[in-house]
């Protein structure tokens, strides 16, 4: 009988894929524009495009602002992505089931 | 498929953004009933692996590429309510941290890409799987085309949302064909990286696949062989 992969063992190599993929693959990624964008410009929707309230954030367009390589700079930006997008769903899913054992106890 | 800033007018987008606030806040109490004790690590796994994969574009054509949008997929994984959970996360997120997607526009987004594809996908999922014999193979078949279906129809979403809010004046016809043509296209990438990630999931804990209960063996280690015809895929 085939032994069954622990969760733990398989939350451990998820995350592990994810950090590899954001932080080492992101870096060969295409950088051409993504279909909605190509069609944004080529078709004039951009015209009234507004600059990103956030273009000032330390991570925006995926690059780590202070960090002269771009393939560090670049992972570094997954690498935190990944981790804050964990963290909040992992904190989300704790509430919604603590809440819902609350309200249903023999759950 | 994320929408920047100044795309869609201030009305649209109030309007959008409350589709957004109310769908994930039914999310919110609906999620609770898709995870388990077993289950509920998924839903961060889940959401981590599309933020991730969401980073890697490929090229769809002539200086154009697409890059994974992960509705269908995390709804066949952890279940509808739970992917538009993981889904606006990693949309919120992009908007906040990485001004990817117009904060004004995170309603617009949130709907198309946390609720339509995910709405859309898990249909298309549940109904192929319904006439499906019950395998592994049908559950990353059906989870392929779902995804393939999602993206083509966000975008055809997309223009509906652009005709009415849209802040430039551009002609339907000639919006939808470049917008459903691109889109195929990437709902191809779609549809692949969506079946592989789900048959790699039901290869090593098929008991974790949302999308795949009902189908497994007591001892929940594999699922249970077809009735019909040859068994492990």
């Amino acid at each position: 009988m085939k032994a069954k992969v622990s969760t733990k063992a398989f939350a451990v190599i998820a995350i592990v894929v994810c950090l590899a993929l954001a932080g080492v693959v992101s870096y060969y990624a295409a950088n051409t524009p993504d279909g909605l964008t190509r069609v944004a410009s080529d078709h004039g929707l951009d015209d009234k495009q507004k600059n990103h309230a956030t273009d000032d954030s330390p991570l925006a367009g995926y690059n780590a602002k202070g960090v002269a390589d771009k393939r560090l700079s670049g992972g570094l930006a997954g690498v935190a992505g990944v981790v804050v997008v964990l963290a909040v769903v992992s904190g989300l899913t704790y509430v919604v089931r603590r809440r819902r054992r609350d309200d249903m106890p023999q759950d | 498929m994320h929408i920047p800033d100044g795309f869609i007018d201030a009305p649209t987008s109030v309007a959008t953004g409350l589709v957004a606030a109310a769908g994930v806040a039914v999310a919110l109490r609906k999620a609770g009933q898709e995870l388990d004790e077993k289950t509920a690590p998924m839903a961060g796994l889940v959401a981590a692996f599309i933020f991730a994969v969401q980073m890697l574009n490929f090229p769809v054509g002539a200086g154009t590429s697409g890059h994974l949008l992960g509705g269908a997929l995390a709804a066949v994984l952890v279940g509808p309510w739970t992917a538009t959970l993981c889904m606006s996360v990693v949309l919120i997120t992009q908007s906040l941290l990485f001004a990817d997607g117009g904060i004004t526009a995170l309603g617009s987004n949130i709907t198309l890409m946390g609720i339509v594809t995910v709405a859309v996908g898990y249909a298309v999922f549940r109904i192929v799987i319904r006439w499906a014999p019950s395998s592994a193979r049908s559950v990353s078949v059906a989870a392929f085309l779902a995804a393939l279906v999602s993206v083509p129809v966000a975008a055809t979403a997309f223009v509906g949302l652009y005709e009415i809010g849209g802040t430039a004046d551009i002609p339907l016809s000639s919006l939808l064909a470049a917008m459903v043509g691109w889109h195929v296209l990437i709902g191809i990438g779609e549809a692949i990286i969506t079946g592989l990630t789900v048959s790699s999931v039901l290869a090593v804990r098929p008991d974790l696949v949302y999308g795949a209960r009902g189908m497994l063996t007591k001892d929940a280690l594999q699922l249970r062989p077809s009735l019909s015809s040859q068994t492990r895929s």
